[in-house]
């Protein structure tokens, strides 16, 4: 398939890789990733922005990737679940976490679960505030991430199998 | 972390676990073979009548579109036992959301626009889909033995009428959805008459047996594979209408056809738990000591096939009474299919029982705990038969000195923190012991390892591990030299992953296997293996200790629920502020894994009390809440402070690991603990769930 009116050509970077994907101009990101780069670690759990599961970075900030146009990333920097762990196999610390506090069942959430922490991490980091964050607090400051936090900012990411505390606290093992 | 050689009870690590975070886990729909084509169903947008015409012109004119299958070119199928498989059979719409064309493409993109070119007309019928418990049509089922699903005890309703202390009241659940994380999906192929699915299925075995009658394929013909499953609370339990399709369309194109559902759709399609109206009347001395016990309850079915949510099954088992009355009741109305939904029958029969039961001890003047430990009973009421392990008052006594029970003041709305009334609430659990026979083969190979095969289904719960560690307590060996092969009809035949009987069904046929094998092995000690290794089969089907029925026993799961709500005075909200769960539930083989399961269903449980809510649309026959955004699951932010323990049961009667299973009795108590919390807190009782704001607000 060529680019032609309905279809283009998107060069994008995909977990280190410069790939240049020719996309229908209606494909999500989420279905690229799955269908045409063989990347099916980020989950289509509602394709409507609705659980999460399909949660990936795009410039280091988590995203739905159901939302996303594939065409409209040209030049981005995607960063699925493929692409955490250092080259040379070892888990990156929020999956090796997730083992550890058996923050799944399932498991078809967690891809998104632990894209969606890596992301939350940064957030709070760079001194982003959440419903839950003080409103007296320093703006900018970084936000110490408290049980409450992570429950807060990791609500956007829904496990029907219910791991929950586990995933609480298999966060706060790599932020402690 | 070295897997231990004490197998059984171990906490050991899951396996698939590193597959599951690193994206290499792949589900039914993450298979690609060269070729495939895409598959997107157009559902019926009437709730009663008939297709009168199809028309795919449009559909076909869509760049990618390779074909529209409906009743009018689809293959005829062979026998199918459940009707909702009858896909694309006849022009008869039995309800909305009832599949009623299949559009294929080169591209989902294609197949998603070809689907709403499609158009359908319909020649339309009255129809109705309200629950109406006093409803004429509404008739007493067989229940599973083939009797009348009513039973009696002595003089119920005079027993009633005489009791000095009287609870009469009416519970209602909605209607709920599973909602896996994974929505359905299959990916199917032929080649050259043989027949390869992946599918998201609770048991692939059942799958496969399904599509052989559907397609006229002998069995041999066909491979099922589920081997990773993105959970199904009893969704996948049963082939769903998405693999039929898939296999039609990939035989029909001839290419692999891939069809995921679309999460819009799967309220419709793939069950749901029928709502259940249930009149509850307990009648007590002034010691708390139960009477009588009157518990009837009205569930929907669809015009398609009866399926029974049995809520009052429970109160045969729970609490002793001189006169009893337990029945159920169905009503088919022009609806979705009603299907198995996470302790079907126990979780909303147990939610009425257990509010009523509360009510019971407010009108008595009695602790509720106390209430429940003056009915304990060592014989199941309902058959008379001792149970093989009831540590009921156990879970309660321990789970009450866990929480803090003792300094709970009684009176509601007796405490409180500014504007938000705290109270907590108990709840008993119950869920029945089921096994089912199964396959399953286990080799030694000469480097020392060991391979135990059966096609058990992993849909979250961890049987690759606790499998292995059944094998290696039975061959005597590390865990970890075991691996498991699960999750594949090619291996020996097995049954699902639902009603809390996978572990002890496939765990038992893995034992037998691992029993023989290592007395094999005893036989040649010292000689050096073949390289093709040495094996021994095991088939439960017939040993009479799997015939639970016959049995001398009534066995079952016990465990009791402990909540404490915040509930703000103002707003209405609940916020559930601690859960504690404590279950008896004979042996736990896994510690790390049976947590994550008991808390996982005490999460679905919440959500049952406080935020899942279906409603069906008088007018138009369907969900008004078929998607994420409006039916609501609980999230992180939702669930607090939660423990899950347990009392290790050491019970003769039950199979050679001596387990029982924990995938549902986790759900069971939760809403009713919830729902008695709230009205300690508030003094407010609510009798529909969820428990939302908008009725606290107005009742406070
Ligand atoms: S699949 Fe993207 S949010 Fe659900
Ligand atoms: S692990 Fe199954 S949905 Fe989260």
């Amino acid at each position: 398939m060529g680019a032609d009116v309905f279809h283009s050509e998107v060069p994008l970077t995909v977990n280190g890789e410069a790939r240049r994907p020719t996309v229908d101009h209606r494909s999500t990101l989420l279905d690229v990733l799955r269908e045409q780069l063989g990347l099916t670690g980020a989950k289509k759990g509602c394709d409507h922005g609705q659980c999460g599961a399909c949660t990936v970075l795009v410039d280091g900030r988590r995203v739905n990737s159901c939302l996303l146009l594939a065409v409209s990333l040209e030049g981005r920097e995607v960063i699925t679940v493929e692409g955490l762990a250092p080259a040379g196999g070892d888990l990156h610390p929020l999956q090796r976490a997730f083992v550890d506090r058996d923050a799944f069942q399932c498991g078809y959430c967690t891809p998104g679960q632990i894209c969606s922490a890596v992301g939350a991490i940064a957030e709070a980091r760079a001194g982003r505030a959440s419903h839950v964050t003080d409103p007296a607090a320093d703006v900018g400051a970084p936000v110490e991430l408290t049980r409450d936090e992570i429950r807060e900012r990791l609500s956007g990411n829904i496990c029907r199998c219910g791991a929950y505390p586990h995933i609480v606290e298999a966060v706060e093992d790599v932020t402690r | 972390m070295p897997d231990t050689t004490s197998a059984l009870g171990a906490p050991t690590e899951r396996r698939e676990g590193p597959a599951k975070v690193t994206g290499a886990a792949r589900y039914a729909a993450e298979h690609l073979p060269g070729g495939l084509a895409h598959a997107w169903p157009v559902p019926a947008t009437i709730a009663r009548g008939e297709v009168a015409s199809v028309d795919d012109t449009a559909a076909l004119a869509v760049p990618g579109v390779v074909g529209v299958l409906t009743h009018l070119n689809a293959p005829r199928l062979g026998e199918a036992d459940d009707a909702t498989l009858a896909v694309l059979q006849d022009a008869r719409v039995p309800h909305r959301g009832w599949y009623v064309a299949l559009v294929v493409a080169d591209t989902l993109e294609a197949a998603r626009e070809g689907a709403a070119a499609v158009t359908v007309t319909y020649a339309e019928e009255p129809h109705d889909v309200t629950l109406d418990a006093a409803s004429p049509a509404a008739y007493v089922p067989e229940d599973p033995d083939g009797n009348p699903d009513e039973h009696t005890r002595g003089n119920p309703d005079e027993a009633f009428a005489a009791a000095p202390v009287r609870v009469d009241v009416t519970y209602e659940v909605p209607p709920l959805h599973n909602h896996p994380m994974e929505p359905h999906a299959a990916t199917a192929r032929w080649e050259e008459g043989r027949l390869t699915v992946h599918d998201s299925s609770q048991g692939a075995t059942a799958v496969r047996q399904t599509l052989a009658s559907l397609f006229k394929l002998p069995e041999e013909q066909i491979t099922v594979v589920s081997e990773h499953v993105g959970g199904g609370f009893g969704s996948k339990g049963t082939p769903r209408p998405h693999v039929v399709l898939a296999s039609m369309a990939a035989r029909e194109t001839g290419r692999p056809v891939k069809l995921a559902l679309p999460r819009r759709h799967l309220a419709a399609v793939v069950g749901h738990r029928s709502p259940t109206v249930q009149r509850l009347r307990l009648g007590a001395e002034a010691d708390g000591t139960l009477t009588t016990l009157i518990h009837e309850v009205t569930s929907h079915t669809s015009r398609v096939k009866e399926f029974v949510e049995t809520g009052a099954a429970v109160s045969r088992v729970m609490y002793p009474s001189p006169h009893a009355r337990t029945g159920n009741r169905v009503l088919p109305l022009d609806v979705p299919s009603p299907s198995w939904m996470r302790a079907p029958g126990e979780a909303p029969g147990m939610y009425a029982l257990e509010s009523a039961m509360d009510e019971l001890a407010v009108a008595l003047g009695l602790d509720p705990v106390e209430l429940r430990l003056r009915n304990d009973t060592r014989t199941e009421p309902d058959t008379g038969k001792p149970f093989s392990s009831r540590h009921l008052a156990e879970c309660l006594r321990e789970g009450a000195r866990r929480f803090g029970w003792a300094e709970r003041d009684p009176r509601p709305r007796s405490r409180a923190e500014g504007p938000v009334l705290i109270g907590s609430g108990v709840a008993a659990a119950t869920y029945p012991v089921l096994v089912s026979p199964s396959r399953a083969s286990a080799h030694a190979y000469p480097d020392g390892g060991y391979v135990i095969r059966v096609n058990a289904t992993d849909i979250g719960t961890g049987a690759r591990t606790v499998l292995a560690q059944v094998a290696a307590d039975a061959l005597g060996v590390p865990v970890d030299r075991v691996r498991t092969e699960v999750g594949s009809t090619d291996l020996p035949a097995a049954p699902l992953a639902g009603g809390s009987s996978g572990t002890a069904s496939w765990g038992w046929a893995v034992h037998e296997a691992c029993t023989r094998l290592a007395r094999r092995l005893a036989g040649q000690l010292g000689q050096q293996l073949p390289p093709e290794g040495v094996g021994a089969s095991a088939d439960t089907e017939g040993t009479p200790d799997t015939n639970y029925a016959e049995s001398e026993y009534a066995r079952h799961a016990f465990g009791a629920h402990f909540a404490e709500v915040g509930v703000d005075a103002v707003s209405g909200e609940v916020r559930v502020r601690r859960l504690l769960g404590v279950f008896a539930a004979g042996h736990i083989l896994n510690a790390r894994t049976a947590r994550s399961q008991f808390i996982g269903a005490m999460t679905m449980g919440l959500g049952m009390a406080l935020t899942e809510h279906s409603t069906m649309d008088k007018a138009f026959g369907d969900f008004a809440e078929s998607d994420l955004a409006s039916y609501h699951v609980p999230v992180n932010a939702d669930v607090p402070a939660m423990e899950a323990h347990w009392i290790d049961e050491d019970d003769p009667h039950l199979n050679p690991m001596g387990s029982k299973g924990i995938g549902e009795i986790g759900i069971v108590g939760t809403a009713a603990a919830i729902g008695n919390a709230v009205h300690h807190a508030t003094g407010v009782r609510l009798r529909e769930l969820p428990i939302t704001p908008d009725k606290l607000v107005t009742a406070l």
